[in-house]
């Protein structure tokens, strides 16, 4: 059998694998992945409590937790891709990478990206899209290592012994196009300074933008790879051939087309079009069907070999990553359904659906092709059975503590929210109760993070302790039949032959995401007729622009959203419902996804000055309770007056309609303004120094937001 | 709603393609042989010739 099926008519040709590039891929997995989540247990204990945050602004939460999220997925995930399809992919194509420079410029570019990431983010340099708050020249510099990538990639296909396309390969390609096509669009920008730009869209394109990137990095970087990884090693582990391959090829095919429709889902009940939302909402629902296919067949491969699964590291964690796939894929569609997300969405029940899929599907299929590829690439052993069965439990407990607790919060408070009475009264008018009421829950999600940050430093010991009983040796020399036309088998179904043609299946799978991506942007980023301006809507003064930056700096849109949904409970509780309207000038939008605080939409001109400035300074102030951290260096740090004309300009250049004179005019103004508000400041008792502070440009900004339209008889 | 003049032909269009995509797949054989690649996965490491030195090749 084996002769039938590898007999070529070629030249027989010698060659060995890059293994050393893998190698380096898997330690930089292991080192990212013990930071990522001790950001992420660090942020869970600061919103249990306050204190956490120390005080100091590059430790605060809406500084750590975009680093956090950028660790996990970016390095952690990143590089246990890398590590993963380097290894598989030229195993299944015997040849071994197409250029050895390449591959280390992809792996150290990669780690400097990652570094400057941890250098940014904390500083406060964030473009305030999640999942992309990286600035303009990291973006310019990831899409040139992801080219660097994808040419390594595509080369070895070029080059490689083996016709036939494995269904993993395709897996990667989808990712490696659609994650360059995501990033490119969701990144356009315009800079205003080394550290600073402003995306080019504004208001609800921008968001529908954000969030189709938003949920394909779910779907491109989180998924297709590790589906890929399943099809590679959950076979090769079991020893046994994947269930069905005619499956493999539905759930390719279907996956890959439904799932670039699906980010709409994150903006159900916003200003968005009522049938982008419908849109994005039909496609979450489909995509149980490739999802659960995607599972079946991997944990059906398993037929036969579940007594492995009992002993076998490497079967025990894809067997329990597939699970937590299979649930998470579950809740996803099921969230995404409109009146599921009217409770769901800004609760907690999200993270926990987030970390679900992260931790329960990546992490874990992570730790099993470790356990994986470690002891044969350092020719060893798995150092104990006994550390990596400790492992197993301590992250299964640990995530569903998560889980559970944020099940919990997020249900608990969203029924809070919406409570009224026989009268039509909130029966929770302050946000505030319904924090105090899930902050125990915070608590228990931090113990079962620290669970689980255990539970990989567990693996990374006892795999430092596998390589390190085993050694390195030279790489082995294969031999394998050139490829030639003879091996395109006469007679190959069509499917086979376009396998045999990387080239055309990339561009065939780019034209199906594309196809998906352009019909639900095009239209709203291009038809004028898309949102009808509002006339008292006017762009933002200098001062308020500046203030909005800082807002963006500190992160401020991780805890606060900034739209009212049109229900009752929340037109009770904050306001006007938001219009489209409202936004037209906001580069970039600023509704966040999470509201661990009130809404913001509707806060310009409900309180006083003085509030904000109490507020600020330590939020237990005004508000007792308040797990909000202090921001106590926005009273001593001086407020950036120099760069407000070049942000003007940039604003105009993307079409806010400031006129010349107001440009030129721009720091005057908004000096006048801070002295209007320092005045009235020091009316109540501070001091006059706080004029110059960055404060008095925040105060401006969160007195505005929503005023226009929210203040004005303009009705719905 | 000017958009949906945009989008009904647009769907229509990707919808027979893909059901065309799927009827002309079917009737070339797409499916014929499903078994061959998945067993041939676990059988890439078979041709070992020898260790080496590094470099040696």
């Amino acid at each position: 059998m084996n002769s039938a099926v590898t007999h070529r008519e070629g030249k027989l040709e010698r060659f060995s694998y890059d293994d050393q590039i893998v190698r380096l891929f898997i330690i930089a997995t292991l080192i990212w992945g013990v930071v990522a989540m001790l950001l992420g247990v660090t942020i869970a204990f600061q919103l249990a409590d306050w204190h956490v945050n120390l005080g100091v602004p590059w430790l605060t939460f809406g500084r750590l937790r975009p680093l956090h999220t950028n660790a996990a997925i970016f390095a952690f995930c990143g590089n246990a891709i890398f590590a993963g399809i380097y290894y598989s992919h030229q195993r299944l194509l015997k040849a071994r990478l197409f250029n050895d420079t390449l591959s280390k410029v992809h792996f150290w570019g990669w780690q400097f990206i990652i570094i400057l990431a941890a250098i940014t983010l904390p500083l406060g340099i964030t473009t305030g899209k999640e999942y992309a708050e990286l600035e303009w020249p990291i973006d310019i510099l990831i899409t040139v290592i992801w080219v660097v990538f994808a040419v390594n990639f595509f080369g070895t296909i070029i080059r490689r012994r083996e016709r036939h396309i494995y269904v993993a390969i395709w897996f990667y390609i989808a990712t490696i196009l659609t994650v360059a096509v995501l990033h490119i669009i969701n990144s356009l920008e315009i800079p205003v300074s080394m550290t600073k730009s402003y995306s080019i869209y504004a208001g609800v394109q921008d968001a529908l933008v954000q969030w189709w990137y938003g949920h394909n990095a779910v779907a491109f970087f989180l998924t297709t790879p590790f589906l890929g990884l399943m099809y590679y090693f959950v076979p090769k582990a079991a020893n046994r051939p994947v269930y069905s391959y005619r499956l493999s090829i539905i759930h390719f095919w279907s996956l890959v087309f439904i799932y670039i429709w699906a980010g709409p889902h994150h903006l159900l009940y916003t200003t968005l079009p009522e049938w982008v939302q419908t849109l994005g909402m039909v496609f979450s629902i489909a995509l149980w069907m490739p999802s659960w296919g995607g599972m079946i067949n991997g944990l059906l491969t398993l037929r036969g070999v579940w007594d492995k699964v009992r002993t076998d590291p490497v079967l025990k964690f894809m067997a329990l990553a597939l699970t937590f796939y299979g649930m998470a894929t579950f809740e996803g569609p099921l969230l995404s359904i409109k009146s599921v997300s009217a409770i769901a969405h800004f609760t907690d029940w999200i993270p926990g659906h987030v970390h679900a899929g992260t931790i329960g599907w990546n992490y874990l299929l992570i730790a099993a092709i470790m356990y994986y590829m470690v002891p044969r690439l350092w020719n060893s052993k798995i150092y104990s059975l006994r550390l990596a069965n400790i492992q197993f439990w301590t992250a299964t407990i640990g995530l569903v503590l998560y889980i559970v607790s944020m099940w919990v919060a997020g249900i608990s408070q969203s029924l809070m929210w919406r409570a009224m009475d026989a009268s039509g009264k909130l029966v929770y008018p302050n946000f505030i109760e319904t924090v105090i009421k899930i902050v125990p829950m915070y608590w228990v999600r931090a113990i079962g993070g620290t669970l689980v940050l255990t539970s990989l430093i567990i693996m990374v010991y006892n795999l430092y302790k596998t390589a390190k009983a085993g050694s390195i040796s030279s790489e082995p020399v294969l031999e394998a039949y050139a490829l030639d036309d003879s091996s395109l088998e006469p007679g190959a179904s069509a499917h086979r032959k376009l396998e045999g043609w990387p080239m055309i299946f990339a561009v065939l799978s780019l034209v199906a995401i594309l196809v998906g991506s352009a019909i639900e942007i095009v239209p709203a980023v291009l038809s004028k007729s898309f949102i009808v301006k509002m006339d008292v809507v006017k762009p933002y003064t200098p001062l308020e622009l500046m203030g909005r930056d800082i807002y963006i700096r500190e992160g401020c849109y991780l805890c606060h959203s900034q739209t009212v949904r049109p229900m009752a409970h929340e037109v009770l509780r904050y306001g006007k419902a938001s219009e489209a309207a409202e936004f037209v000038y906001d580069h970039p939008f600023q509704w966040g996804s999470k509201r661990t605080g009130p809404d913001l939409a509707r806060v310009g001109q409900k309180y006083p000055n003085m509030w904000h400035y109490r507020h600020m300074y330590d939020p237990r102030e005004v508000t007792a309770g308040s797990i909000m951290p202090n921001y106590k260096w926005l009273f001593t740090d001086k407020a950036d007056y120099q760069s407000i004309m070049k942000k003007m300009n940039v604003m105009k250049t993307l079409g806010v309609p400031y006129t010349q004179e107001e440009i030129a005019g721009s720091l005057a103004a908004a000096k006048a303004q801070a002295l209007v508000i320092k005045d009235d400041l020091v009316a109540a008792g501070v001091p006059q120094a706080i004029l110059d502070k960055e404060i008095i440009p925040l105060i401006a900004y969160l007195q505005r937001i929503g005023v226009d339209y929210g203040k004005s008889e303009v009705q719905p | 709603m000017e958009i949906m003049p945009f989008l009904i032909p647009i769907a229509l269009i990707m919808a027979a393609f893909f059901i065309g995509g799927f009827i002309w797949m079917t009737k070339k054989g797409q499916y014929d042989d499903l078994e061959t690649p998945r067993h041939r996965m676990l059988l890439e490491d078979d041709k070992k010739v020898t260790h080496t030195k590094e470099g040696e090749l």
